[in-house]
């Protein structure tokens, strides 16, 4: 039978504010356990939470960014239950009147064709603290530094049909939040987290299967690995006459499986009713506008934009704006290239992308400035050198010895395009295998190619290879 | 001395007659009489009332004066006080210091006043009689095997028994009014809002409310005027300028006022005794020139159904942060968290707790929220407009506190409903987030019994205009109980 996977994400995105969601207390990461924690956030007797704006105003930022509809008002509710790092017993989320509706992403797929993914909702919580159960011996010990940071929860429709498609949202939804500058997206840190629902139905049918929502994936791959994994799983199941539960599953990232950690009976009544200490939240229309006036230029947009305005290719486009650092780097590089901008993406794509990769940088953390880059492809241009020599110059950039202009005249990597000078070259080469002529006058014209690199190698890749190439050729048909 | 109200001591210490720190002493003397407290008191602050007394009257020498300061009160213990503890009358918070102070006890420290000590309540401010307080029931002056009221049963108690001219009391559903009625005091609980309840330990978020308790309408507005204001730590609290109470008493005459008198306030219900002492404080306040006016608000009597509903709803989330972990009560070996849970909050809370929790739990749980919750807040919305009704054609509505004076310690403690049946004219002004106050205004078999006012939104200075008017043509709030020298 053939099988169709469905697959929606609920992604939570910590919130790029200073302060927490309803205290003022900090948000910053990696601080010693529980020194980042005030009152409000242990929860302690008759404290009372008061609105961070702040993070209000970038639940509208991304609410604009996927053209969702803002609600006028929303209403935090309180969502019950127990749990030693949850400190008032309640998370503050927001429940039946989210702060953001209905809105879309289109993601790109791996065949370039895109498609438009719905997002049901996203709104505004606190996050918990965490529990450490290491270094403890035989108990818990619990960390409230992150208890109260902010928390947009982001939630798709079913729309995904593959984890192919699922991981493509999900970076797509990264890199929105990361323009926007709203969340850091990093999946490590727990910045963004993604929760996963799979199902599987036989291909055609119109009602879904019963889900399993999977938890603690942690990066893109595992996101890929464990829908794959649970897809098998289901199918097997429906397959062996047997039904699916609706369950929550954890991913085991070591063992490449997901495993129940709660089924559906098991799981909370979390009896939500709206936190009587919090007005409903309202977002005017002036506020929205204020918001939009201030968005950034959106990755859609400025792919756009780079095909044509830089007549890239759309796949050129895509890579280079998935990040907005990597966007303006190259947009810098361009300016200094001097307009080169094809010659500049391929560049900044293969032979930057390729030192970064090897180094695990970011592009923020380039050993190579944009303007030093663009100095370096302007030379490439304006035929100071080749292509070939630019590598070495490159090499040298990333080593740190400057620019390459300096590179070039310390190293004396000049080309030479003095015609006398390369025919004196090729005079010597000539001379020295008459072979080789002699078999390039039978006809055996394969053999100029073979020239030119003596040739090449005789000047030490810095002669022109056009001129060497022509002259060659009047040389020896001549 | 210690029969003078606030407004007296603050003009003997303004004429220099008495200093704050003889106030303090004497009233701190009486405090330590147990035959005089009556267990109103759980936490006495003898050495740091009188440093904040010092303070007081050097401020005073040094010409920074206002009417507050150097004035002694007390605090419910529901107000959270830095370094000293908050018990909120809970086995669970023993042993609870908060590292802040509520903006109630800074505002009113800021404005000069004293703090004695933390008085006695029914726990967690659920109760009607102070008896579910772990620290034990509070005696009442009058009669001392008689309950104060509640759950603001010591602060009550102790201003009738003169061990402080006035206190800080906090009202869900009735806990200034009916406490104030049955202890012959007068007690204010302020519009929704009006008064931060940052720090101020929650019972029931969207009905609780602080507010002064003292002998005189007054006096409670000087407490009033200095606890009350926009505070940025309350998201409920509301942004609007407070009038100065204190200095419009005379601003609202009795002559020409309209107060309503709503029928289903004196149905059934209410004892015999009760009625005839609203009734003659009625006539009297027609004498004074008030137009007395028949009114109806029809759907009284789903106030008490509509409050056990939201009340314990709210209380069973805003008590779930009980959990062992962080503070109050942990118990001893844990063998799981789950263990930890349980232990915790079985041998921290008592049984009016415990029972709200439940009732609160099963009332927001699925499948009955819409029928509990959600129909609770449709009721609480019917009642609001029954008010705004009235206030349209009324200045204020008068009605008893409570249908009964104090009753014996003891006689209801087994009876949770009876006991919830004391609230039956307090609860609307909650549910509607109106302010009301209680005024002493006769006695029953040698028992005060008080008269309710409740206002429109805002109408504090109104309110308490009309009670002082009563008050000077009265001296109901001038008897003091029996034996109290």
């Amino acid at each position: 039978m053939q099988w169709e996977t469905v697959i929606g994400l609920e992604v939570h995105a910590q919130l790029a504010t200073n302060s927490k969601i309803f205290s003022g207390a900090s948000t910053a990461f990696g601080s010693e356990p529980n020194t980042q924690a005030c009152p409000i956030d242990l929860g302690m007797p008759g404290v009372l939470p008061v609105l961070n704006q702040g993070a209000v105003e970038m639940a509208v930022r991304f609410g604009l960014a996927i053209d969702a509809d803002i609600a006028g008002q929303s209403v935090f509710a309180r969502k019950n239950y127990f749990y030693p790092d949850l400190p008032k017993g309640y998370q503050i989320s927001q429940y039946e009147l989210p702060v953001i509706g209905q809105g879309q992403l289109v993601i790109e797929l791996d065949d370039g064709a895109t498609k438009t993914v719905g997002i049901t909702r996203a709104h505004l919580e606190e996050d918990a603290g965490k529990s450490l159960h290491e270094d403890f011996h035989g108990m818990t010990g619990v960390d409230l530094n992150r208890a109260g940071t902010p928390l947009l929860e982001i939630v798709s429709e079913p729309d995904m049909r593959s984890p192919r498609e699922a991981v493509a949202y999900a970076k797509k939804l990264r890199t929105v939040v990361r323009y926007l500058g709203i969340c850091d997206g990093n999946m490590q840190e727990g910045s963004l987290r993604v929760d996963v629902n799979v199902s599987v139905r036989p291909a055609g049918q119109a009602a879904f299967g019963t889900r399993a929502e999977i938890k603690n994936v942690n990066s893109f791959r595992f996101l890929e690995k464990a829908i794959e994994f649970e897809v098998e799983r289901q199918r097997e199941i429906i397959e062996d006459g047997g039904t699916v539960e609706q369950e929550t599953r954890l991913y085991d990232p070591d063992r490449g499986e997901t495993r129940s950690m709660r089924t559906k009976e098991e799981a909370n009544d979390y009896r939500y009713f709206p936190d009587p200490d919090l007005l409903p939240l309202e977002v005017d229309t002036s506020f929205i506008e204020r918001v939009r006036a201030g968005l950034p230029e959106l990755p859609d947009d400025k792919k756009a934009r780079f095909v044509s305005d830089y007549g890239l290719p759309a796949y050129d486009a895509g890579v280079l704006t998935a990040a907005r650092e990597l966007a303006d780097y190259y947009e810098a590089v361009v300016t200094a290239a001097g307009g080169e901008a094809k010659l500049a993406a391929n560049w900044v794509m293969s032979e930057l992308g390729g030192v970064l990769n090897e180094r695990g940088l970011d592009i923020t953390e380039s050993p190579v400035a944009a303007e030093d880059l663009g100095g370096l492809i302007r030379r490439i241009e304006d035929q100071t050198i080749s292509g070939k020599i630019a590598k070495e110059v490159f090499a040298a950039m990333v080593a740190g010895e400057g620019s390459a202009d300096a590179i070039i005249e310390a190293r004396g990597l000049k080309q030479i395009t003095d015609t006398s000078a390369i025919e004196a070259m090729i005079d010597e080469v000539l001379a020295n295998n008459p072979g080789q002529v002699e078999q390039y006058r039978n006809g055996k014209t394969k053999v100029l190619g073979w020239f030119v690199g003596q040739v090449m190698k005789a000047s030490r890749g810095k002669a022109n290879p056009d001129q060497v190439n022509q002259l060659l050729r009047d040389r020896l048909d001549g | 001395m210690h029969e003078q109200t606030i407004a007296e001591m603050s003009r003997a210490l303004a004429a220099g007659e008495v200093s704050s720190v003889e106030l303090t002493r004497g009233l701190l003397a009486r405090i330590e009489r147990p035959e005089l407290a009556g267990n109103s008191f759980i936490t006495v602050t003898a050495e740091q009332a009188l440093a904040e007394a010092e303070a007081a009257d050097r401020a005073r020498a040094a010409g920074q004066a206002g009417p507050l300061t150097g004035v002694p009160i007390a605090h419910k213990d529901i107000f959270c006080t830095n370094d000293v503890r908050t018990s909120c009358g809970s086995h669970m918070l023993d042993r609870f210091v908060a590292p802040y102070d509520a903006t109630v006890v800074e505002r009113l420290r800021a404005a000069g006043c004293v703090m004695l000590g933390k008085t006695n309540m029914d726990e967690f401010a659920m109760g009607s009689s102070n008896e579910t307080s772990w620290y034990g029931p509070v005696e009442n002056p009058w009669d001392r095997s008689r309950v104060p009221g509640g759950s603001s049963g010591g602060s009550a108690a102790a201003v009738a028994a003169r061990l402080a001219p006035g206190a800080t009391g906090t009202d869900t559903g009735g806990s200034i009014r009916q406490p104030a009625a049955l202890c012959g005091i007068t007690g204010l609980k302020p519009t929704y809002g009006r008064v931060s309840r940052y720090g101020m330990v929650a019972f029931a978020s969207s009905l609780d409310q602080g507010g002064p308790m003292a002998r005189t309408a007054e006096d409670c507005a000087l407490l009033l005027d200095g606890m009350a204001g926009f505070d940025p730590r309350d998201s409920t609290s509301i942004e609007r300028d407070v009038d100065d109470c204190a200095g419009a008493l005379d601003s609202y005459p009795l002559a020409g006022m309209r107060v309503g008198r709503p029928a289903e306030y004196f149905g059934d219900g209410m004892a015999a005794e009760v009625r005839e002492a609203v009734d003659a404080a009625t006539q009297q306040l027609a004498e004074l020139g008030a137009e007395i006016v028949d009114i109806s608000l029809p759907h009284t009597e789903l106030s008490i159904p509509a409050y056990y509903v939201v009340a314990p709803a709210e209380a069973s989330s805003n008590l779930s942060r009980y959990d062992g972990v962080r503070f109050g009560h942990r118990c001893a070996e844990p063998s799981d968290v789950l263990d930890l849970y349980e232990r915790s909050r079985a041998e921290g809370f008592g049984d009016e707790v415990k029972r709200r929790i439940m009732v609160g739990t099963y009332a927001l749980s699925a499948g009955y929220y819409d029928a509990y919750y959600l129909k609770a807040q449709q009721i609480r919305q019917l009642i609001s407009d029954d008010f705004r009704k009235a206030f349209s054609d009324v200045d204020l509505i008068l009605g008893p506190t409570s249908p009964t004076t104090a009753f014996p310690l003891g006689e209801r403690a087994d009876d949770p409903v009876a006991m919830y049946l004391s609230d039956v004219y307090t609860i609307a002004a909650n549910l509607a987030g109106l302010p009301a106050l209680s005024m002493p205004a006769g006695f029953a078999d040698g028992l005060p019994v008080g008269v309710q006012l409740i206002g429109d939104h805002f109408s504090e200075g109104r309110l308490l205009a009309a009670a002082h008017g009563y008050q000077q043509a009265t001296d109901w709030h001038r008897q003091a109980p029996p034996g109290i020298d």
